[in-house]
């Protein structure tokens, strides 16, 4: 699998000030019992949808590929739904005070952005959004900045990631490369490690896969 | 001398491949796979040609879609997943649990129980509460959809060591307060988000006095905490939890095995990143009364608190809009929440520990008017064992109904989903708006709590049914 590349992106932002949104609120249960890994815009924030005022339901931000939110964005499952729901909507970065691990990682690996600014940057950022919703937000990951007029702050990107995201590559292929390393890896590993194959375990008794 | 270093910075060296400056390649031991987070990254390898690299380190199990109280499994999507799982596993020469199945349960509960998570060893699964196998001193955790490919295809995964954080048990632990109560704290003490970016190490006296099932309901909810990982360093409880186990080490290889445990601790002098020290001593049962599972208090003595003492804007904001979801009103006693149903089970608490704790509370005692309680064993094992000791007579002659192994009403996936307007008394591990159903408010719980709240009509702790006012 290969990934979108990522290097500058210049687009409209969406606030959604809460703290703590949970993959479950980013896309509910019912949504994952699909065996695609694409079409999931429309299980994003389902249980959310419809609450009066609700940002994703405003049309005059339907174009908006720049989501900002409060602190924990992504805490919980580790569904990677959540990251497709949100790129499939269109959006191209998040932009929050602290993420939810697995969502972070889950998010890199597709190609969607997760910023972390400051508190008060972020409040910053929502403010001057809400006050002007066409106002152009640009993310520069080779910069390592985010950009609105007038304004430049600076955000941290681990290697790995920023890597991954300006190269678009195919990390298994990467890993791949690696074969050598692996097979001898293999065989220092403990030798009462548990190996299973089919059926070793059945009827209460465990046979060891030689 | 070599630099002291930490039990997981142990385990961690010991899985790396090879480095560079994006990562290192860690080499993962078992990885567990079940039907949700998996049917994409079977496509993905074989769209691109690839194999399963190591199908003999891979355990698939069905537990998130399947319902608990028949093997027919009704739901049309839920029932294509599984059977996708079915279709991949056989083609590609995976061990694989499937509903009905003697071995089958909720995929955290069936490893350990079979012996297969053992010290030392690395553990992921497309699943955020894989950090209960750090119970038994392995490295455990949860990774998506793409990572499971990865695994899939090489074993590995390329990944940045996460921080290290020492959480640090001190004092007495007091009667009735379970291994559930004691991570609720921690998790109240230090927020949905406290542990961030970082392993845990579970350390300190009372650590080494809790079972080993008491210790993978910690591990299991340090991810609530936002760790990545959490885990025990092995001691006697963790040997004699592992022998005799069906895929434990046996012979003189249990030997060679236990002296390799033994060295997995922490060094005296290393270091971590962050430390937090909680004196258990004055615990007593939690609950929580929020939707993110830092908000909780104590089922004695405790109300919901007002959200204007926040002086956090956010946790204010938060705070008003669980109490709007939970339809509850500051002041609140926790003692005065009545509760409808009581879901007992989960990769949290469904060992039998658990539903001895429930059992105990249950035993000569009756549901209140209106309660509906179901009892869901973590696996099929698990089930087997309580008939043995008749506690699923316990739970049917009180009321409760009696199921199958599987994640149940843990999130709403299967058709244990509630419908309905309905407030829960939980002993899972997240109480997050909807997820146990579309009207659903949950109060998270330990086992003894779910009990007695199932026999007074509200939530209560063992206790309060004998008549303790705090
Ligand atoms: S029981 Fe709940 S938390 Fe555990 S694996 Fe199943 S759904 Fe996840």
């Amino acid at each position: 699998m290969t990934t979108t590349p990522f290097t500058v992106h210049s687009g409209r932002a969406m606030v959604l000030r809460r703290d703590d949104i949970d993959t479950d609120q980013i896309i509910p249960a019912e949504f994952c019992k699909r065996l695609t890994k694409h079409g999931y815009e429309d299980g994003l924030f389902a249980g959310w949808r419809g609450e009066p005022g609700f940002p994703l339901d405003q049309p005059h931000l339907r174009s908006a590929t720049v989501l900002v939110a409060g602190s924990n964005f992504g805490t919980g499952s580790s569904r990677e739904h959540a990251v497709w729901a949100l790129r499939d909507w269109g959006f191209r970065a998040v932009v929050a005070v602290s993420f939810g691990d697995i969502f972070r990682r889950n998010a890199f690996t597709n190609g969607l952005l997760p910023v972390c600014l400051s508190k008060e940057d972020v409040a910053a950022l929502s403010d001057a959004v809400e006050a002007d919703p066409a106002m152009p937000v640009t993310i520069d990951l080779l910069e390592r900045e985010l950009r609105t007029p007038g304004t430049s702050r600076s955000f941290d990107v681990d290697e790995r990631a920023r890597h991954l995201l300006v190269n678009g590559l195919d990390e298994i292929g990467l890993t791949e490369q690696q074969e050598q390393h692996i097979a001898r890896y293999e065989l220092t590993r403990r030798p009462w490690f548990p190996s299973l194959r089919p059926g070793c375990l059945s009827g209460g008794r465990w046979q060891a896969a030689r | 001398m070599t630099r002291p270093k930490t039990v997981i910075d142990k385990i961690w060296d010991d899985h790396v491949v090879c480095s560079d400056a994006k990562g290192d390649l860690l080499y993962i031991d078992l990885h567990l796979v079940h039907e949700v987070t998996s049917p994409q990254a079977f496509d993905g390898i074989e769209h691109e040609g690839r194999r399963v690299r190591r199908p003999d380190l891979t355990l698939a199990v069905e537990d998130h879609n399947v319902p608990t109280d028949s093997l027919l499994i009704r739901d049309p999507m839920g029932s294509a997943q599984v059977e996708r799982l079915r279709e991949n596993c056989a083609r590609h020469g995976i061990e694989h649990f499937a509903h009905g199945d003697e071995r089958q349960g909720v995929v955290h509960v069936v490893a350990p129980e079979l012996g297969l998570v053992q010290p030392g060893m690395s553990v992921v699964c497309g699943d955020s509460h894989t950090s209960t196998h750090g119970a038994l001193g392995a490295l455990a955790f949860g990774v998506g959809t793409s990572d499971v490919e990865h695994v899939l295809a090489t074993q590995t995964l390329r990944i940045t060591k996460p921080a290290t954080m020492a959480v640090e048990f001190v004092g007495t632990l007091p009667a009735g307060v379970s291994p559930k109560d004691l991570v609720m704290a921690l998790i109240a003490e230090i927020g949905a988000n406290g542990a961030n970016g970082h392993v845990i190490e579970y350390r300190g006296p009372v650590m080494r006095e809790i079972s080993m099932e008491g210790r993978m309901s910690i591990c299991n909810m340090a991810v609530e905490a936002g760790a990545r990982a959490g885990l025990v360093a092995p001691d006697e409880v963790t040997e004699e939890y592992l022998r005799g186990r069906p895929a434990a080490p046996s012979g003189s290889r249990w030997d060679e095995a236990v002296a390799a445990w033994r060295e997995l601790r922490t060094d005296d002098g290393a270091s971590f990143d962050k430390t937090v020290r909680i004196d258990v001593s004055t615990l007593t049962p939690y609950a929580t009364w929020g939707t993110n599972p830092g908000q909780a208090a104590r089922v004695g003595d405790g109300v919901v608190p007002d959200p204007a003492t926040f002086t956090d804007p956010g946790e204010r904001a938060a705070a008003q809009r669980a109490l709007e979801y939970m339809g509850l009103a500051p002041g609140t006693r926790l003692r005065d929440i009545k509760i409808d149903t009581v879901f007992l089970g989960s990769c949290t608490n469904g060992r039998i520990e658990d539903l001895r704790a429930a059992a105990e509370v249950l035993e000569g005692r009756r549901l209140a008017n209106g309660v509906r309680m179901i009892v869901v064993p973590g696996s099929m094992q698990v089930r087997k064992q309580a008939e043995q000791e008749g506690l699923h007579e316990v739970f049917t002659a009180a009321g409760a109904q009696w199921r199958l192994s599987g994640c149940s009403m843990c999130l709403g996936m299967n058709t244990d989903r509630l419908t309905g307007p309905a407030r829960v008394a939980s002993t899972s591990n997240r109480n997050y708006e909807r997820r146990q159903g579309d009207h659903a408010r949950t109060h998270l719980v330990s086992p003894a709590t779910a009990a007695a709240t199932a026999v007074a009509g509200h939530l209560a702790a063992p206790q309060h049914l004998d008549g303790a006012t705090t």
